[in-house]
């Protein structure tokens, strides 16, 4: 079984949100759509200020066989990305819920905060996968 | 479809497993990457008993075996030599490709494609009918592919007495077999020096724990995917198939047009093809920027646009590299599109990776 922090949101497209303070919130990808990947080679995280709507496509996650989009979960600027990842994607696969986040964003709509997924049903929604 | 089940399923245990041409094949069994390394500078041992293993027997197997490929059989003198070759249409298209081994004169084995087994069975039938020859589907044999640096180190003291001598001596591209349905190849798909076993099913899962204990890794097809395309190998299905000729998938060095008067099915499209002289290429690419070459993206060079046919992440060369199949032409610098931007890939000739050393500039 994956792990799933009980501290976290999540969405459907195993994007995990950490709320750090009032509007700030930490964005990387689940153990489990980690380990669905298998190792990582190439990781691309959306550049430092630019600004994205909710589920607007922001980077790739790539392991050897295959590439995963990487969706934005919610709305917001981006205003830190975690760019040690270009040398070494390896850490999302080492630590995907500490050093291998992706990038931090200032929410413009937090109400969408809502609409994101407990652990409780995350660990549902993955269930048959796992 | 049922999905299909090798005799070594249950030996898989922790693997991630994958539908393969419908079988439920292990992927990686943790670590496609450190699996990789592994074959490079240990041994590995992969299960491909998924494999297709056909033996035909007949007075003119080997007029039969001369009509269908469009490699040379005439050319196997020495019991036990194997030849790699494509089975192609009329049109010059290849069916698939395989690898033969000549036994004797009333008797050759072919190993082809899993994907490609029911179609292979039906096309080699329908040709044979002239021929009088028999064609026996060995289901009743499992395959495990021994690959690696120090591979044939480490199976040799596992073989039966009758088999070790000769297996010790085999030449590259050779098979020995004795008459317990033991035969070796000393062939790969992996760039790397090694065995490949067929054996019967029953016995495959005693040798694989056999060749575990040996400290021989067990390998997924993930790993044999890098390991074959870093040795610059085709993959069928993916660099070629019924649409293209060998010439058109970097394999006319396996199309035998000397003697001029052997009749192979392809010939005359193929004849037509090399004379115009102008049909696209296969050709190495290495990404000088960031990311990953895939499968279908787009290459375009001074001479128009082509394709990549296999690419992914190299583990040994630490960049990206692929095959691609572009137009006729001299081509040296290349521009790929990977999601709507232009990055730039050189031109080289496989393989990029062979026994162990780094075979391109980089």
């Amino acid at each position: 079984m994956s792990k799933i922090p009980d501290n976290l949101k999540y969405t459907e497209s195993h994007e995990w949100v950490r709320i750090e303070e009032e509007d700030i919130v930490t964005i990387g990808i689940t153990e489990h759509a980690q380990k669905n990947l298998g190792d990582l080679v190439y990781v691309e995280v959306p550049e430092v200020g630019i600004t994205l709507k909710i589920k607007d496509e922001t980077g790739v996650v790539e392991s050897v066989k295959s590439a995963e989009d990487l969706y934005s979960p919610l709305s917001g600027e981006v205003i830190d990305s975690n760019t040690i990842l270009a040398d070494t994607p390896e850490l999302v696969n080492k630590s995907p819920y500490d050093e291998g986040w992706l990038f931090k964003m200032k929410l413009t709509e937090k109400a969408e905060l809502d609409n994101l997924l407990g652990a409780a049903e995350y660990a549902k929604f993955i269930a048959d996968d796992e | 479809m049922m999905e299909k089940k090798t005799p070594l399923y249950h030996k898989y245990s922790e693997a991630k497993i994958v539908d393969f041409g419908g079988w439920r094949m292990p992927l990686h069994y943790g670590s496609q990457i450190n699996e990789h390394h592994q074959v490079r500078h240990d041994a590995g041992v992969f299960d491909v008993s998924h494999m297709t293993i056909i033996d035909l027997t007949g007075q003119k197997v080997r007029d039969f075996l001369r009509y269908l490929l469009a490699n040379d059989v005439g050319r196997l003198k020495n019991k036990g030599k194997a030849l790699y070759s494509c089975m192609l249409n009329e049109q010059g298209g290849v069916i698939d490709d395989l690898i033969v081994y000549f036994q004797n004169d009333t008797q050759f084995r072919l190993i082809t494609n899993a994907a490609t087994r029911d179609k292979n069975i039906a096309w080699i039938k329908k040709q044979a009918k002239t021929f009088d020859v028999q064609i026996h589907e060995r289901d009743d044999l499992a395959i495990l592919a021994i690959q690696g640096r120090y591979a044939i180190e480490k199976v040799l003291p596992l073989l039966p007495k009758n088999l070790h001598a000769s297996a010790k001596t085999l030449a590259p591209f050779h098979a020995i077999w004795n008459n317990e349905e033991l035969f070796i190849g000393r062939t790969g798909y992996t760039g790397e020096d090694g065995f490949e076993i067929i054996l019967p099913a029953q016995q495959a899962p005693e040798w694989w724990d056999a060749l575990l204990a040996a400290e021989i890794a067990p390998i997924g097809l993930g790993a044999r995917d890098t390991l074959r395309l870093e040795a610059g190998l085709n993959l069928y299905g993916a660099d070629m198939d019924e649409n293209y000729s060998p010439l058109e998938s970097g394999l006319s060095w396996t199309v035998a047009f000397k003697p001029e008067n052997r009749d192979f099915i392809g010939r005359s499209a193929l004849q037509v093809q090399r004379e115009s002289g102008i049909h696209p290429i296969m050709v190495g690419l290495v990404l000088r920027e960031r990311g990953i070459l895939r499968q279908h993206q787009t290459v375009r060079t001074e001479n128009g646009v082509g394709e990549i046919t296999s690419g992914t992440f190299s583990p040994t060369l630490g960049v990206s590299i692929a095959l691609a199949r572009l137009p006729a032409g001299k081509h040296e610098r290349v521009f790929v599109t990977i999601r709507n931007r232009e990055l730039s890939a050189e031109v080289v000739k496989p393989p990029f990776v062979r026994q162990g050393k780094i075979c391109v500039e980089l």
